[in-house]
């Protein structure tokens, strides 16, 4: 094992993070603003990446799926939310789980029922093709490399809009206060559908940037979703910062894990059974993460106010 | 004085027994199955509903209890049918008792680790970390080569039961039936005793039941136990039907699904289950024969449960839960 | 001696009268039609039917049913195709993990499966069954021909699959054949969609060929991403990772990419292109791999169904295993374990126009069986 392998995994593990991170994002602000579970929020990275597949199919442009992704990904959180979602603010999490995994359901057959059932064909864009020379003699792809510029130009983005601008004010004051900020006079039925369709335009984000690189097909945000959740509870649910660095400890231990047990364990035993039983290893650390950072910190590593 | 929820009890009781009779005597064997499916699913849901209605414990992660039952009972069948001794020269055994008492302790015991963990935490994180922890399990079923992985397990001869052709659906169905009625009534003494009484206490104030003298947490931790146990005897009465076990009894859907029949049927209702898996089954059955879309119809329905009949079948028939 | 004797008789003189003596015969399939892995099921049941549509024969009705890739749901599907619909031959399970689910409790109440396509390793040696008939393959096939292919110029070899059963008969079936160095056996997570520490792994290596046996999603998602790598390792694997359900969505990234098959689209036998131009003009699109291995197994339980009444369980059987048909495959006959004795090639994904396809490069068996047929005692 070389450093520049080991440098490689990390790199991958924090492009791994990144990609989550898209994910959490939307989920936890979700969470932190209007206190929802969403389990739906799988089925609108779906939708983002049909979306941005379709419209790249049909114009040749990647770029205008992407664009595409957003507005429809945003467009589908909307309808949701003022259709289902809003009736489901003042219900116990229980009822919040029920309506959004039958949404799941929904969505589900119902892309299946406009797009078939075989995969979609979206490529990256050539201009992001190929791999690249970085210093140290390792070659990286360069989209690999967009992604994790994207999400540190996301999680930027959200930070300013969180700190330093009228909606994120309100948005604040949303988690800290729920009444105070109606008594602010401001339109809070509003202030919901646009966070909701902020968090579903992310997850659309993420699901055409990832489309790229991997299948876009039915059921494709389900396992997504459940690292996500991981990565939120371990960041705290409703903190973007808890998210961010959720998001990363959670892709650097999957890859560091997938990439290292193996070998260890190829120290004690044939390498055959090494490899069938440090998979079954790696697949499982993540969750043993975040027993551990529980069985501490019960709310996660960065409480949120409230929840 | 018969109450009008217990008289809707009695009602849904009586049906679940007469189908499978009706089905018997027309020779129409496959509604047999059917029914015993909704009994054992009915079972589950009531391991759940004492956590989950009771205890106010929305634990998104049953599907591992369920599925532990359910290989408790797959691999006992297997060294049964083999010879192979199971460990420290213990053999297997294909006696449904000693099944059972093996998938409710594994079960249990499980659940008590995972309950001490989980616990510590509440609300949404409870939620997740349940849903986290049996995906941990459903993982390792997987990828752990001894027991088929993915493939499964299969039972090739049903479990036996003293005296009693198990292989005979009806028969089979009348072990799942007076199982579930076994625990029902468990959970009705449960409901009633000092014990029932402070889990509800807890879930509807934790402050003041820890001011008088009560541990919230053990309590939970007690009942989050006794659930899994309950939902791990019908993962493995669930092996029995089928005759086969598998990962996909441990998937995240399987949890949805056990959440499902409860809210369906009416939370925390000692019957909730049980008109829950019935409605559930039918519709399944029902709208897969019709459209091959039928996930979608059923997303529908469920979605129009939660927004417009809260309280389930019985919150419909019976009015509003006495209890909060 | 006397019983065969008269079977063959009767199956004579049924062979002569032909179509009119055809008794009704109802069969049960039971394949994915809904979630993530519908595509594969709906090639299985469109190519089942294009065989009973080509026939004519109106006395045969199919029952189909979706298993939503739940091995639960398929268990009470058999039941109740078995126990309320009263089907004769049960047939269109995907995935392996389903199929031992349901054939071996299907068998043991007496009805006939034919498997369209899954063939785990049980279902062939020790636990062979008179009535469960394989009509794809055995699960092992596709990777021990890779093996071989790969001893042709491959001296080290990066093999990897998911870590599940499937994944690792995949791995053995290859080794079984190949006889150069492994440089690392790599097991990954199931459904996983996420390459880049393997793919970095590859690189490391050294070795001068890849194998993955990466089905459906997985597939999609490590080519695309293989591709974009700079790695520069050829890629092999067994063609249903390559087949023609998935190759759309990988798109340019296959091209090149060498895989085994007992079929690919440019065959030049008359049933082949029969069966391409039928399909093409019944569905609009391509076949894939699955199509054709439905499309036979529908047209061995046709050609069984014309001679013996499917009620007289041993004549049925005895001509269900003469294998009585004109496959696209070419040749196909059954082994002892009632598993196909079939030629197996190595193809090249390339690019026919706009249409990325499966082209044949040379023939690695003739006749081949499996490995676990002397374990088979009927």
């Amino acid at each position: 094992m070389t450093l520049a392998l080991a440098l490689e995994q990390l790199l991958n593990g924090l492009q791994l993070g990144v990609m989550l991170f898209l994910m959490a994002a939307g989920l936890t602000l979700i969470f932190g603003v209007m206190g929802l579970i969403n389990l739906a929020h799988g089925s609108l990275y779906m939708v983002g990446a049909f979306a941005c597949a379709a419209v790249a199919a049909a114009t040749g442009s990647f770029w205008i799926g992407l664009v595409a992704s957003l507005i429809a990904a945003a467009a589908a959180g909307a309808l949701v939310e003022l259709l289902v979602i809003r009736r489901l603010y003042d219900r116990d999490h229980l009822d919040q789980v029920l309506a959004t995994f039958a949404l799941i359901l929904i969505f589900s057959e119902g892309t299946r029922w406009l797009f078939g059932s075989f995969p979609l064909y979206l490529d990256i864009p050539p201009i992001l093709g190929g791999a690249v020379m970085l210093p140290g003699g390792l070659q990286y792809p360069v989209y690999r490399l967009a992604i994790i510029a994207a999400g540190a130009l996301v999680a930027f983005g959200l930070y300013v809009l969180i700190s330093r601008t009228r909606l994120g004010m309100r948005i604040r004051a949303g988690e800290s206060d729920r009444e105070m900020i109606g008594a602010l006079g401001v339109d809070i039925r509003t202030l919901y559908t646009v966070v909701f369709a902020l968090g579903a335009a992310l997850a659309g984000l993420a699901g055409a940037m990832v489309g790229a690189l991997q299948s876009v097909q039915v059921g494709m945000g389900e396992p997504v979703l459940i690292l996500a959740f991981v990565v939120i509870v371990i960041g705290g649910i409703g903190s973007i910062k808890g998210a961010l660095f959720g998001a990363l400890l959670v892709g650097v231990t999957d890859t560091m894990g997938r990439f290292l047990l193996p070998q260890l364990l190829a120290l004690f035993v044939p390498p055959a059974q090494a490899g069938m039983i440090g998979g079954a290893a790696a697949s499982m650390l993540i969750y043993i993460v975040m027993a551990l950072i529980l069985a501490v910190k019960p709310r996660g590593l960065f409480p949120a106010a409230h929840a | 004085m018969i109450s009008r929820e217990n008289l809707i009890n009695l009602i849904l009781a009586a049906l679940l027994l007469a189908v499978p009779l009706a089905a018997y005597a027309s020779g129409e064997q496959f509604y047999i199955t059917l029914a015993t499916r909704i009994a054992i699913l009915a079972l589950a849901a009531t391991g759940l509903n004492l956590a989950l209605g009771l205890g106010g414990l929305v634990s998104f992660g049953h599907a591992a209890f369920f599925g532990i039952g359910g290989y408790a009972a797959g691999i006992l069948a297997t060294h049964g049918f083999s010879g192979d001794p199971l460990l420290l020269g213990l053999s297997g055994t294909n006696q449904m008792p000693v099944i059972w008492l093996v998938a409710v302790l594994a079960a249990s015991f499980v659940g008590l680790v995972i309950g001490a963990i989980s616990l510590r935490t509440s609300g949404v994180y409870f939620i997740m970390i349940t849903l986290a922890f049996a995906q941990m399990v459903y993982y390792f079923a997987i990828s752990w080569p001894a027991y088929g992985g993915e493939d499964g397990l299969s039972i090739l001869v049903r479990n036996q039961f003293a005296g009693i052709n198990t292989m005979r659906p009806l028969n089979f169905f009348l072990i799942c039936y007076v199982t579930l009625l076994v625990a029902l009534g468990l959970f009705s003494l449960i409901r009633g005793s000092r014990f029932g009484s402070a889990l509800q206490a807890a879930r509807q104030n934790e402050v003041r039941v820890a001011t008088v003298g009560i541990a919230p947490f053990r309590i939970r931790l007690t009942a989050f136990a006794i659930s899994a146990g309950i939902t791990g005897l019908a993962g493995a009465l669930f092996a029995d039907l089928n005759r086969f076990v598998s990962p996909s009894m441990l998937s995240w859907h399987m949890s949805g699904e056990l959440i499902v029949l409860i809210i369906l049927g009416g939370v925390g209702r000692l019957f909730g289950p049980v008109a829950g898996a019935m409605l559930y089954v039918i519709f399944e059955y029902a709208l897969g024969g019709v459209t091959e879309r039928w996930q979608f119809f059923l997303g529908l329905i469920l979605l129009g449960v939660v927004l417009f009949a809260r309280g389930g079948l019985l919150g419909l028939l019976a009015g509003r839960a006495k209890h909060g | 001696m006397n019983k065969s004797l008269a079977a063959a008789t009767l199956a004579l003189s049924l062979g002569v009268s032909g179509l009119a003596m055809a008794e009704p015969l109802k069969i049960g399939m039971i394949t994915t039609l809904s979630g993530g892995g519908a595509g594969l099921g709906i090639d299985t049941r469109d190519g089942f039917m294009l065989a009973i549509k080509n026939s004519g024969n109106k006395e045969i009705e199919v029952v189909t049913e979706d298993d939503a890739q739940k091995p639960e749901l398929a268990v009470q599907i058999a039941d109740k195709m078995i126990q309320s619909d009263e089907v004769d031959i049960l047939t269109g399970i995907v995935w392996s993990n389903l199929l031992m689910a349901v054939a071996p409790s299907a068998v043991a109440q007496g009805k006939l499966y034919v498997s369209t396509n899954a063939a785990p390793a049980a279902l062939a040696g020790e636990k062979c069954n008179p009535l469960y008939f394989n009509a794809a393959y055995q699960n092992d096939n596709l990777h021990e021909a890779m093996g071989e292919y790969a001893n042709k110029g491959y001296k080290k070899m990066f093999i990897m699959a998911p870590n599940y059963p499937a994944g690792k008969d995949s791995l053995t079936g290859f080794k079984r054949y190949y006889k150069g160095e492994v440089a690392a056996e790599v097991y990954t997570q199931v459904g996983q969609t996420d390459y880049a520490a393997e793919i970095a792994q590859m690189r490391a290596s050294g070795a001068d060929g890849i194998f993955i046996f990466l089905p459906g999603g997985m597939g999609i998602a490590f080519m695309k991403q293989f591709a974009q790598s700079g790695v520069d390792i050829p890629v092999m694997g067994p063609g249903f990772s390559f087949s023609q359900d998935v190759l759309p969505a990988i798109g340019d990234a296959a091209l090149g990419v060498k895989a085994s098959g007992q079929w690919a689209p440019d065959f030049d036998n008359p049933a082949s292109k029969k069966f391409l131009t039928d399909f093409q003009k019944e569905y609009n699109r391509l076949p894939s791999i699955y199509a054709v291995q439905a499309y036979d197994a529908a047209q061995l339980i046709l050609s069984a169904a014309g001679k013996a009444d499917v009620k007289d369980t041993d004549a049925f059987r005895a001509e269900l295993l003469k294998a009585d048909i004109q496959s696209p495959r070419g040749n196909f006959k059954f082994n002892t374990n009632q598993h196909p004795i079939q030629d197996i090639y190595v193809t090249e994904v390339v690019k026919d126009g706009d249409v990325l396809t499966n082209k044949t490069v040379e023939k690695i068996f003739t006749d081949h069986g499996d490995a676990y047929a002397k374990d088979c005692k009927m």
